[in-house]
């Protein structure tokens, strides 16, 4: 048989107590494409950071066409071929797209702008990519970012591709596009590896999926042979029932409502398209949607964080029956009209906590403008941070330790216990249970329904859709800012769902046409 | 009148030269998205170096080759700058120090050197009074031989030291680099996205480095210019002034562009000098003028920061330091 | 790295970030840097001069602390350094570059010549004083808060705008000086001499006594300030993370100004010390630099105020004593510089030691 264009054999990884990879082996033909299918967390990413010389392995090797090599920098695997579409573009914003590509690479001719242009262009019409090689990054939509991206690598004269997540950011129409050209280079001998966690999209595109979880390497399959439910069940270890509880929602009422909410960008991208929605006090209404689809800016814009171009967002006070509109406010006036909205952001170290603060100081936040002196009061931030190590089993050290050195799940365990404890009418969650492990997860899975139970709305932004479908009562699904249905939990299907996500009606606006 | 007018743009352009010189390494070196403010000291240490090289030299010898006379400060003020560079580079670089402090403290140490040096010089041969090294000193000075043949013209644009053109000449030639040529694209990308160019297989730690070094050069060679050709080869204490700044602000005024550094240098070094050449002004109303310069960088620091073009900006990682793995 | 590179499976060592190191471990760090810096000192001393450094170190010692008149003077350029340090700390735990509190204490300290110049003894004294204490306050807030104006609302870099604000400052002062001596001479002569109107008055016979004591004060204060106001605990968030500050609802546009106010107004109470209780008069070096030292001095403590008695200490005590030995072995005083920029290059470059580890990884071969 033919050496394989790249062959991983027994590759392990740790980063200090925690391994990312365990003994994984996998391999790609040339004119193949390999899916890498993984939850997030399982190591995928640090697997082919492996490969595109960012990590260096712990133990194990790796072959190109039959020959050990060692990669151990960006520039070692440029020298085989090998070139990687990350998920977070590595472009330089003021660059054009020609001089993004041509960055870093020594061809041995000398440096003529006009030239690279030229041989972009040629790139472009081969595979079908349609992209001004003069226009420079940020003034590009994320698709033409991706496609630069791809045009470096194979300017590069690239055989082996590997490409994270690359639809995460895309459009149903342009993840179409995209699957054209990849198949393009397929035919003309590329190896190309995608990582996702999308199984519609693995059975779409590629011919082979190897499995990981948690690390682990689990199994490689060819695509014709296998089918979703078989992938899923590798990809999660068993059939997924999570067994989340979930109550009849009890004297539900109007809390929040929203009316045609419209967010527009600087480059007229409508980030919200008209939203409207009830959330009832006493149920867990879900937000399912492809990430960045607008559930950032919707769940900010209730928070008061950001500015809407038109729309109402009604709060019905069950102190008073008064109905207030937040939309214009900033998150103090509405503190101060007696709304108690509680927000747990997708970004826990960046936004909801301070990273460098101690547990008692990070309580803090919230409450510190309580008494009347000039002077902090660190008794009560105290006592609740004690009280919360104590009920979620958060596991530190002492109250003062910075929170930056606590695990991912107790980081967020402190910052979902602050929220609740301010006695939330309104709680938002944005991805909480994130890169956390079951029990943690199961954790925040409780708490939110015990602020249910007390008569909470909640609102619970994922992106597991069994996690969805089994804690919600309703689920609305949002693309592209658009709201593309409302499903009741009890009853909605997976494939529902999916199928809402990708609804493609006018997605993306007019940059895209 | 004329003739007034010609003395003075004679005097922007000998004022801006070293300003030029400054400028333009405080460009290359904030171009890698190192913020040098050690740029004052590196100058200082620039015109110390040179003034000892020539010392040096002058008194190992009675008969001088012109050649070897400029040579000599010339090699040992790009040495000497070089060195204290370096330090800034280990400090920022390798050991990751904030810019602003090491820059801060590379200051007082090099115009504590220069000072050092230029006031204990002499004692250390036994001998007294101040450094005055004319011969050499006349080498530098040298202009075309031509240029009196030109009139008021060749007077006033051509009757300077070859330092003069090199610094042009630098200034072009780093413009050039840094938009046409492979380094020059590769630096900027360090500059603005540290982690872009090390996934693109750029040495990040090696540009820095080399900007930094080649920057800090080009700097000390403005001290040259000053101790050598503006005076004639005379050192005293302080007497470069705050020029350092000066430079750092033209960085701002010429937006990052090498060859807008040349007329932003002319004309700080006008607007320097100004105040001499308008009759009849009170000594009072001639300390107000020598604001301007720096109230104009602030305009221009202000008009920045309200257009937010993005080719305008300063290079988006300027001032930090870059850790490959951070998070 | 070495011929052998080739056989080595990964690179000799790489380095990671540290969590936070044990107190105590940070300080031996940082007492070893200086040791080291000391000795690099002690041998740059021995080849510029081929004295003993030994007792160049001993002679510094005895300048700094020789005689009560040399003690007391010690301690008040401590206490002016620490004031500005003090000063520019705020925005500075706030990461705003403030590099402009050398022009700040520069218009403070105009402020109060100015009206030591115009009023001479035509208010009582203590009216005076006080006018002189606000006006200071007053110019050193403007200074501080234009910048902090056009960064609150462009994001106009602030580290250039204050840096440039200096000069100006300079020339205001330049200016003034110009119109007040009638000589035309640069310098400004000491003011009232006769009435000593606008000056502290002297406690207990020592003429600097006062401005110690304020600035051990306003040390306290600082420290109380910082750690347990609320603005001070503003000034954290915002200083950590500014999305944080938007998601708790604080204006971080009214915290970048509020904060530049403090530091711009203390600046102007330095100047108004280095005026009105030290130097009776005004020149363009009346902050003499201090105002970038500060911004070590701050830094190297960790924005600590108590902890930047002790590196204020350290730089002012090797001023001195770098001052004294230049005059006891006829050396250049701009020595001191040079002793200063070797102490701050090693203490600046052992922060690495303690935030980062170098990891050395055992060599393996490939077969």
């Amino acid at each position: 048989m033919e050496n394989a264009a790249i062959e991983l054999k027994n590759i392990t990884k740790r980063f200090g107590k925690v391994v990312a990879n365990n003994n994984v082996s996998l391999s790609v033909q040339k004119g193949e494409i390999l899916s890498l299918l993984g939850e997030n967390g399982s190591g995928k990413t640090t697997l082919m950071n492996m490969i595109s010389g960012i990590y260096f392995p712990d133990e194990g090797s790796i072959f190109i066409d039959g020959k050990e090599v060692v990669i151990r920098s960006p520039k070692d695997a440029f020298k085989y071929k090998i070139g990687m579409i990350h998920q977070h573009f590595k472009l330089v914003d003021v660059f054009s797209a020609a001089q993004n590509i041509i960055l870093g690479y020594e061809d041995g001719e000398s440096y003529n702008i006009k030239k690279v242009e030229e041989k972009v262009k040629e790139i472009c019409d081969k595979y079908g990519f349609d992209i001004n090689p003069k226009k420079k990054i940020y003034e590009m939509s994320v698709s033409e970012k991706q496609t630069v991206e791809i045009l470096k690598v194979l300017y590069r004269g690239a055989n082996i591709l590997i490409l994270d997540e690359p639809t995460a950011v895309l459009t149903p129409q342009e993840t179409v596009k995209l699957f054209a050209i990849l198949k393009k280079m397929k035919e003309d001998g590329k190896a190309i590896i995608i990582i996702t966690h999308k199984l519609h999209e693995v059975l779409a595109i590629s011919d082979k999926v190897t499995v990981l979880r948690k690390g682990e390497f689990i199994a490689t399959v060819n695509t014709k042979d296998t089918n979703e439910s078989e992938l899923t069940e590798m990809m999660v270890g068993k059939k997924i029932s999570l067994n989340i509880e979930r109550n009849e929602p009890e004297n539900t009422e109007k809390r929040l409502e929203i009316k045609n909410i419209n967010c527009i960008n600087r480059e007229g991208v409508k980030l919200l398209d008209n939203i409207s929605f009830i959330a009832q006090s006493g149920e867990i209404l879900g937000i399912a949607g492809i990430a960045g689809s607008g559930q950032r800016e919707l769940l900010e814009a209730i928070a008061g964080l950001q500015k809407l171009d038109s729309g109402e967002i009604l709060y019905y006070n069950p102190k008073t029956g008064e109905i207030d509109n937040l939309v214009g406010k900033t998150p103090l006036q509405i503190r101060d009209l007696g709304v108690r909205l509680s927000f747990v952001p997708e970004d826990r170290l960046g936004m909801g906590l301070v990273g460098n603060m101690d547990i008692v100081d990070n309580m803090m936040l919230r409450s510190y403008r309580k008494g009347k002196t000039a002077f902090l009061e660190r008794k009560e931030p105290k006592d609740l941070a004690d009280t919360i190590i104590d009920r979620l089993k958060v596991v530190t050290p002492s109250t003062a330790t910075p929170v930056r050195r606590l695990s991912g799940g107790n980081v967020q365990k402190v910052l979902v216990g602050r929220e609740i404890a301010a006695a939330p009418t309104v709680l938002m969650a944005a991805y909480p249970v994130r890169g956390l492990d079951i029990n943690s997860s199961y954790a925040i899975y409780n708490l939110l329904n015990e602020q249910k139970a007390n008569g909470v709305a909640v609102i619970f932004v994922g992106e597991d859709l069994d996690v969805l479908i089994e804690l919600c009562d309703k689920i609305l699904v949002i693309g592209a800012g658009k709201i593309t249905g409302i499903v009741d939990g009890r009853t909605a299907t997976k494939e529902e769902i999916g199928l809402l996500m990708t609804k493609t009606d006018k997605i993306g606006g007019a940059e895209n046409e | 009148m004329i003739n007034t007018i010609f003395a003075f743009l004679n005097a922007a352009i000998i004022q801006g030269i070293p300003l030029l010189y400054g400028a333009v390494g405080e460009i290359i070196t904030e171009k890698s998205g190192n913020l040098n403010l050690g740029i004052p000291g590196i100058m200082y240490v620039g015109g110390i170096s040179g003034i000892i090289g020539g010392y040096l030299y002058e008194h190992s010898t009675s008969n001088m080759n012109p050649f070897l006379g400029i040579l000599i400060p010339f090699l040992s003020c790009l040495l000497g700058s070089a060195l204290i560079a370096l330090i800034y580079c280990f400090l920022t670089i390798t050991l990751r120090a904030n810019q602003n402090v090491t820059g801060l403290a590379l200051t007082t140490f090099g115009v504590g050197l220069g000072n050092f040096f230029g006031g204990s010089l002499l004692s250390f041969f036994g001998e007294t009074g101040s450094i005055s090294l004319y011969k050499t000193g006349g080498y530098f000075k040298a202009a075309l031989p031509f240029y009196k043949n030109l009139g008021l013209f060749g007077e006033t644009f051509l009757s300077f030291g070859f330092l003069a053109y090199l610094a042009i000449l630098v200034a072009i030639v780093s413009n050039i680099v840094l938009k046409k040529t492979r380094v020059g694209l590769n630096l900027r990308a360090v500059g603005e996205n540290p982690a872009t160019a090390d996934a693109a297989g750029i040495s990040v730690t090696k540009y820095k480095y080399l900007s930094t070094l080649v920057g800090g050069m080009i700097a000390g060679l403005g001290g040259l210019y000053f101790v050598m050709d503006y005076t004639a080869g005379a050192w005293t204490n302080n007497g470069f002034g705050d020029r350092g700044w000066l430079a750092i602000a033209i960085v701002i005024f010429a937006i990052w562009k090498p060859a807008s550094a040349i007329f932003s240098s002319f004309i700080f070094g006008g607007l320097y000098i100004i105040c001499v050449y308008i009759p009849g002004l009170s000594s009072s109303a001639k300390e107000l003028i020598k604001m301007l310069p720096y109230l104009v960088t602030i305009i221009v620091l202000i008009l920045i920061s309200m257009r937010k073009k993005r080719e305008n900006q300063p290079p988006e990682s300027l001032g930090l330091s870059y850790f490959r793995e951070e998070r | 790295m070495n011929s052998k590179t080739e056989h080595i499976k990964e690179p000799l060592f790489h380095i990671t970030k540290r969590d936070q190191m044990i107190w105590y471990k940070q300080w031996i760090i940082r007492t070893i840097a200086i040791l080291a810096a000391l000795v690099v000192s002690g041998i740059v001393i021995m080849v510029l001069t081929k004295y003993n450094p030994l007792k160049v170190y001993a002679e510094m010692f005895k300048g700094s602390f020789g005689s009560s008149r040399k003690t007391w003077i010690l301690l008040q350029n401590l206490a002016m350094l620490l004031c500005i340090s003090l000063a520019v700390t705020p925005a500075f735990k706030m990461k705003f570059w403030n590099l402009g509190a050398e022009g700040q204490v520069l218009v403070g300290g105009l402020a109060s010549a100015a009206c030591m110049f115009y009023f001479k003894d035509s208010l009582p004294n203590a009216v005076l004083i006080l006018i002189m204490l606000v006006g200071s306050i007053a110019a050193g807030i403007i200074w501080g808060v234009i910048p902090a104006l056009f960064k609150a609302k462009w994001n106009t870099n602030e580290s250039l705008f204050t840096l440039m604000m200096n000069y100006i400052a300079i020339q205001l002062v330049s200016f003034f000086i110009m119109v007040w001596v009638p000589s035309g001479s640069s310098v400004m002569g000491v003011i009232n001499q006769s009435s000593e109107a606008g000056w502290l008055p002297i406690v207990f016979d020592q003429k600097y006594f006062l401005n110690i004591l304020i600035v051990a004060l306003l040390t306290a204060a600082m420290f109380v300030y910082l750690k347990y106001s609320k603005q001070g605990y503003e000034i954290s968030v915002v200083g950590e993370s500014q999305n944080t500050a938007r998601y708790i609802g604080i204006d971080v546009k009214k915290v970048i100004i509020r904060t530049m106010v403090i530091s711009g107004g203390v600046c102007g109470l330095a100047g108004f010390l280095l005026v009105s209780g030290t130097n009776h008069t005004i020149s363009k070096e009346l902050a003499g630099g201090m105002g970038f030292t500060a911004i070590m001095v701050s830094w190297l403590a960790k924005f600590n105020p108590v902890l930047m008695v002790i590196t204020s200490f350290l730089i002012v005590f090797l001023q001195r004593g770098a001052g004294e030995i230049a005059t006891a072995f006829r050396l250049n005083e701009s020595v001191a510089d040079i002793l200063t920029g070797i102490i701050l290059f090693f203490i600046i470059g052992c922060e690495f030691f303690i935030n980062y580890k170098i990891n050395f990884k055992k060599h393996k071969e490939v077969k």
